[in-house]
């Protein structure tokens, strides 16, 4: 089993890893090195040959590996780079790096309208996520910003293609996990767009799985658009049983009181979700009744969705509750970790 | 007169037919290969020769070859890359419209060395007229029995296929070429792995330029050794080099690899000089190379005379060298303004980035629009360390190496000509007339800048 140094931290990972599941291995099995992980914007574990178009997971290769020590010449997409025996990577440690990865971030934000107060993906927006990370307060981008129209492609999916990143994320789930691809990339270069080509063409069991795979609010639900900000919902996790052929029904229910606003799949520590879901679940089953909530589900609590404390138990309503008891509070094990 | 390898016999009539291509030597090739020689002698004569990819990169052609993947069942292809969409090459072009034959035969030679039985030209759209000729060639290679089922008899088949691309500069790239010539977008792919495992249909696949593919001709007739004898170093054979410009005499030129730049760019045979005015700079290779001043194109930051060679043009790295790229030769003469001629190419790479990878299809976008500004007169003192930063961040980080060459002219440019685009900034005025540097030339402040 190779050996692969990623930041000073060593791990040895299956033959045929990448850099980058590597240094999710490392964060997995630490938490504390979840530093050394590269962001991912277009890279998608479920996806197969997704990756290597956002440039945002660049690592350099100071040592290839043991037998050929020689460092590789140009950054390299950690995503789709396989490690080597005795490989040494830096992510945060080389300040080249850095300078290269802020320089992309830039890039992907010059075209971006930055619409966060309007857009539905606020809050769970990798993008936003990245930028507080690497970007910088202004923009050195003075020209027009190229923009679209928003449009819709099937009955249930807003496109708003100023906001993509072309991450191709959504073409990939379109051709692995549904029954046929109809929409994809047309144009080129900075005129390049996401397009059906005919609008409200997709139509599909699995489509709603493009919503959840985009990283930024390019693909937005239809049915929860404008219904709430997501930092004022409350995630549960909840199941049912599902005829629909590969979708297990394992869900995540955005709750306001008992109003179902939204389904979406259940998003892992890296954003991507556990499985892919139907869209008979996704969009057909709001109703509580229908579900059997298994308990709140677990965002990181860097997450502003997190803020709004929905996994405390409340027994009585928050304007008529007691003045919080912190010593109590203190030592409660959920409340520790914070 | 220098000696001519490829050109030897383009001027002389009915070398476009394969008549009068087989009456002078057409073919030989074909028959001393099939008939007397193993598909591994051919790559060791190829190995030997040290030609080198004459697309641009200037890869050592036997050592792709030989990496080339060989899993039993499985068929391997050759591409021929006549995408020649580099702007200010023409090269490739040429040869195919006077002798196509010489093509078609290097294509056979090849493919039996590697052992592909079907072999691909890939054309772009623009030479439409370009592709009736090679398939012209081909109805005659085939009808007279130098293409199809077991040539010679040698038990060795071999089909040529033409496929016409749509334009798009990208669908050079060599993955990007495959993408597009199995009918999908062309996008670059991301390597590895390489064409040379896994290529066209995900089967190993060799691509070279028509020029490389052409020299495989003389290098299997005469021997490897006796071409390596032609050029400079590891600088082997000869080029065809497309000279363009504000020179006398534009033009497609087969030169010996080793010739002193100021032989090529001042000599009658060549260039013949500048037309009119003094020369101000060179791009040597193609659009995507580093531009150097004049002074620096004729010799290099040591003070030695500079040759058309692969090392000797690269000789200084970026700081003070640039490349031999493509062979797109064009030279400025004093009435050209480098900025505008930096905005026209980052115009181009903009249009022409695939929008693949983040950087190059923001950043290709950001240049164009900052170069326009700054050529238009509407520009700032910090556009130009903007501009730099912006190449800096396209470069080397994206899928293929577009990028790249984007990158390098507009930080080639601002390297050495930086006094002209502060002119740009301080003599707005004056720039917002396009023929600015026509109608007064600029005088160049101070000695070129280094960064």
């Amino acid at each position: 089993m190779p050996k692969v140094t990623i930041d000073g931290i060593t791990i040895e990972v299956p033959e045929g890893t990448t850099i980058l599941q590597a240094a999710r291995m490392i964060g997995e099995r630490n938490k504390a090195d979840r530093y050394v992980v590269p962001p991912a914007m277009c890279y998608y574990s479920k996806l197969e040959t997704s990756g290597g178009y956002c440039r945002t997971c660049l690592v350099k290769v100071p040592k290839g590996s043991d037998k050929d020590p020689r460092p590789m010449p140009k950054p390299v997409p950690s995503c789709r780079t396989t490690v080597m025996d005795g490989m040494e990577v830096a992510n945060t440690t080389d300040p080249t790096l850095i300078d290269a990865r802020n320089g992309v971030v830039e890039m992907l934000l010059i075209n971006h309208p930055l619409d966060c107060p309007i857009c539905d993906q606020a809050g769970e927006c990798h993008l936003q996520d990245l930028s507080y990370e690497n970007g910088t307060a202004a923009s050195r981008y003075e020209f027009e910003r190229r923009t679209f129209e928003p449009i819709d492609i099937g009955d249930t999916i807003k496109l708003h293609m100023t906001r993509c990143i072309l991450c191709y994320r959504c073409v990939k789930v379109a051709e692995q996990i549904t029954d046929g691809r109809v929409h994809g990339v047309i144009n080129r270069g900075d005129a390049a767009e996401i397009s059906t080509y005919i609008e409200q063409a997709i139509d599909n069991d699995f489509s709603g799985n493009m919503i959840d795979v985009c990283p930024v609010g390019a693909l937005t639900d239809r049915t929860f658009r404008f219904a709430s900000r997501v930092w004022f919902t409350k995630p549960m996790d909840a199941h049912r049983d599902c005829e629909t052929p590969g979708c297990d029904g394992k869900v995540v229910l955005w709750l306001k009181g008992d109003e179902v606003l939204r389904v979406t799949g259940r998003k892992d520590q890296w954003g991507e979700v556990e499985s892919f879901i139907c869209n008979t679940c996704r969009y057909d089953r709001k109703d509580l009744a229908a579900w059997t909530v298994e308990g709140p589900r677990n965002v990181d609590r860097h997450s502003v969705i997190s803020q709004g404390h929905y996994h405390l138990k409340r027994t009585q309503p928050l304007l008529t509750a007691p003045a919080p008891n912190v010593p109590e509070l203190a030592k409660r094990k959920d409340l520790k970790d914070r | 007169m220098a000696r001519k390898i490829l050109f030897e016999h383009i001027d002389k009539p009915g070398i476009r037919g394969l008549e009068g291509y087989r009456a002078h030597g057409g073919y030989r090739s074909v028959e001393k290969a099939l008939r007397t020689m193993a598909p591994e002698a051919v790559v060791e004569e190829v190995k030997k020769s040290g030609l080198r990819g004459r697309g641009g990169a200037g890869f050592p052609t036997g050592m792709k070859w030989s990496f080339l993947a060989k899993p039993e069942g499985v068929p391997r292809y050759l591409v021929v890359n006549a995408d020649e969409s580099e702007p200010g090459t023409f090269k490739d072009r040429y040869l195919m419209e006077r002798i196509p034959h010489l093509l078609i035969e290097g294509m056979v030679t090849s493919s039996f060395a590697l052992g592909a039985n079907t072999a691909f030209i890939y054309i772009r759209g623009e030479y439409f007229h370009v592709a009736r000729i090679l398939e012209q060639a081909i109805g005659e290679a085939r009808a007279a029995g130098w293409l199809g089922r077991n040539i010679l008899g040698s038990g060795f088949d071999l089909d040529i296929h033409v496929q016409v691309g749509a334009g798009a500069y990208i669908c050079g790239e060599e993955t990007a070429l495959l993408e597009s010539l199995e009918g999908k977008r062309g996008n670059p792919r991301l390597k590895p792995p390489f064409p040379a495992v896994k290529g066209l249909y995900q089967c190993p696949t060799v691509v070279n330029n028509v020029e490389t593919i052409a020299a495989v001709v003389p290098i299997v007739n005469d021997g490897g050794e006796e071409y390596a004898k032609v050029g400079v170093g590891r600088s082997t054979g000869t080029k065809l080099i497309s000279a363009g410009g504000n020179i006398k005499r534009p033009g497609v030129y087969e030169i010996e690899l080793g010739l002193p730049c100021d032989e090529f760019i001042n000599s009658d045979e060549y260039c013949g000089g500048v037309d009119g005015r003094a020369f101000k700079a060179v791009v040597p290779g193609g659009s995507s190379v580093p531009i150097v001043p004049y002074e620096l194109f004729l010799r290099t930051a040591k003070g030695e005379p500079r040759l058309m060679s692969y090392e000797s043009l690269s000789d200084g790295g970026f700081v003070s060298g640039t490349m031999l790229g493509s062979g797109g030769f064009y030279a400025y003469n004093d009435a050209q303004c480098i900025v505008r001629s930096t905005w026209n190419h980052a115009r181009f790479y903009h249009h022409e980035s695939c929008g693949q990878c983040s950087p190059c299809r923001e950043g290709t976008g950001w240049l164009d629009k900052v170069l326009e500004r700054l050529e238009l007169g509407e520009g700032r003192a910090e556009d130009i360390d903007l501009l730099w930063d912006i190449q800096r961040k396209i470069e080397g980080n994206t899928i293929c190496p577009l990028g790249d060459a984007a990158a390098w002219p507009v930080a080639s440019a601002i390297r050495h000509f930086r006094d002209e685009f502060e002119y740009h900034v301080t003599h707005r005025e004056k720039v917002k007339d396009p023929r600015h540097f026509a109608r007064e030339p600029f005088r160049r402040t101070a000695r070129p800048q280094t960064v």
